[in-house]
C-alpha cells in the first residue's frame, strides 16, 4: 500500500516504521524537519518537509496515488481540516483522524471521518485496569 | 440578530464592535483570558473565554440560537473546524470563515461553510480597482449565484468605439447593466447605444466569462 502520514510525532514515527517493516511505501510528512529524528536508521521510506493542510505540499508527498492517509499531528483541528482535503479534494480510499477531543471525535465520525480519540481509547483501557 | 464571533483578535475586536453598534445582540469567543478581559473592560459583558470549537462550549453560549456564526482567528483550520461544530452540532443557519490561504476556499465551501472571507483576495481587488489603467476590474463577487459584477473602462484605443451595444459579441451569460459616460449621467444601456471613449461600463458576468466580455468590449 501507498501510505501517507502527516505528524512525525511519536506515534507518527512509531506507526511510520512499523508500516515499512511491514513492506508498505510509506511516506512521512511533517513541518519540523527535527522531528524525522524520531525515526530509526531502518527506516526506508520517504520523510518529507511540509504543511499537510497545504494542497501543494500534499501533492508533492503523492497523496493522488496515496491508498491510506493518516493525520497525526497535536492539533486536533488541522488533523480534521488534513484529513477532509485528504477525502474530499485528493478522494483518498482510506483517511485516518486522530481527534483527542472526544466531542469532537464524535461529530466526525458521525460526519463519515474514520476517526480514532487517544483520549476515550486510554480512559477506557485505564478504568479496565484499575477495576479489573 | 444574535451573532456569534469566535476570536478576538484585531479583526474580532473591531468587527465585535460594529455589530454592536449596528445593535445585534453579539458574543466573542477567546481562548486567550488576557484578551477576553480586555475586551470586558472596554465593551461590556460581550467575550466569553473559552475554545470556540469545542461543542460543549458552543452550546453554553447558546449557539443553538445563534442567526450567524462568524469564525475570524488566524488559522484556517480553526476556522473550518468552529463553523462545522456550529453547523453540525448546533444548527446554526449562517456561518461565515475568515481565510488565511485564499486557496482555501473552494475546501471550506464544499464542507459546507457558507460564506468565506479572504483578505488577501480583497486587498488585490481593492487594489485592481485603484489602478486607472487596469480594463476590467472586479467590484464584488456573488458566490452564491456564481456572478462577478465587473467594471470595463472603454479606452480611446478599443476597436468598439462608435458601435452599438447590439454590435457587439457578448458571451451570453454576461449583461450591461449600466454605463457611466465621461460626461453626462449614467445610464441604462439599450441596443442602440452607441459606446463613447472613456465609457465606464457596469457589467453582471459568470467569472468564467469574465474575459470574453473583456474581450468583447474592448475589441480585441
Amino acid at each position: 500500500m501507498n501510505i501517507l502520514i502527516m505528524g512525525c510525532g511519536r506515534v507518527g514515527a512509531r506507526l511510520a516504521s512499523l508500516l515499512d517493516g511491514d513492506g508498505h511505501k510509506v511516506t512521512i510528512l511533517d513541518n519540523d524537519t527535527y522531528s524525522f529524528r524520531r525515526l530509526p536508521p531502518s527506516f526506508s521510506g520517504t520523510a518529507l518537509f511540509g504543511n499537510g493542510t497545504d494542497e501543494e505540499a500534499l501533492k508533492k508527498a503523492g497523496i493522488e496515488d496515496a491508498d491510506l492517509f493518516v493525520a497525526l499531528t497535536q492539533g486536533d483541528n488541522r488533523n480534521v481540516m488534513a484529513c477532509q482535503i485528504a477525502k474530499h479534494i485528493f478522494k483518498v480510499p482510506r483517511v485516518v483522524c486522530r481527534i483527542y477531543d472526544p466531542l469532537r471525535e464524535e461529530m466526525y465520525s458521525a460526519l463519515g471521518l474514520e476517526t480514532i480519540s487517544p483520549t476515550k481509547i486510554f480512559a477506557q483501557l485505564l478504568r479496565e485496569k484499575i477495576e479489573g | 440578530m444574535y451573532i456569534i464571533v469566535i476570536g478576538g483578535g484585531r479583526l474580532g475586536y473591531y468587527l465585535l464592535k460594529e455589530l454592536l453598534k449596528e445593535g445585534h445582540e453579539v458574543l466573542v469567543l477567546e481562548k486567550d483570558s488576557r484578551v477576553c478581559k480586555t475586551i470586558t473592560d472596554e465593551l461590556g459583558s460581550v467575550c466569553f473565554r473559552g475554545d470556540g470549537c469545542e461543542a460543549a462550549t458552543l452550546a453554553e453560549v447558546g449557539t443553538g440560537r445563534a442567526d450567524m456564526f462568524i469564525a475570524v482567528t488566524g488559522d484556517d483550520e480553526d476556522n473550518l473546524v468552529a463553523c462545522q461544530v456550529a453547523k453540525h452540532k448546533h444548527n446554526v443557519p449562517r456561518t461565515i470563515a475568515r481565510l488565511r490561504n485564499p486557496r482555501n476556499a473552494i475546501l471550506f465551501k464544499k464542507l459546507g461553510v457558507d460564506v468565506t472571507v479572504s483578505s488577501t483576495d480583497l486587498i488585490i481587488e481593492a487594489i485592481e480597482r485603484e489602478v486607472p489603467t487596469h480594463p476590467v476590474t472586479q467590484l464584488l463577487t456573488l458566490e452564491e449565484k456564481g456572478l462577478v459584477i465587473v467594471d470595463v473602462k472603454i479606452t480611446p484605443e478599443s476597436s468598439t468605439v462608435g458601435k452599438t451595444v447590439k454590435d457587439l459579441k457578448l458571451p451570453r451569460e454576461s449583461k450591461l447593466a449600466l454605463i457611466i459616460p465621461n460626461e453626462g449621467s449614467a445610464h441604462v444601456p439599450a441596443s442602440h447605444t452607441v459606446l463613447h471613449p472613456g465609457d465606464q461600463i457596469i457589467a453582471v458576468t459568470p467569472p468564467e466569462t469574465k474575459e470574453a466580455l473583456k474581450a468583447a468590449l474592448s475589441g480585441k
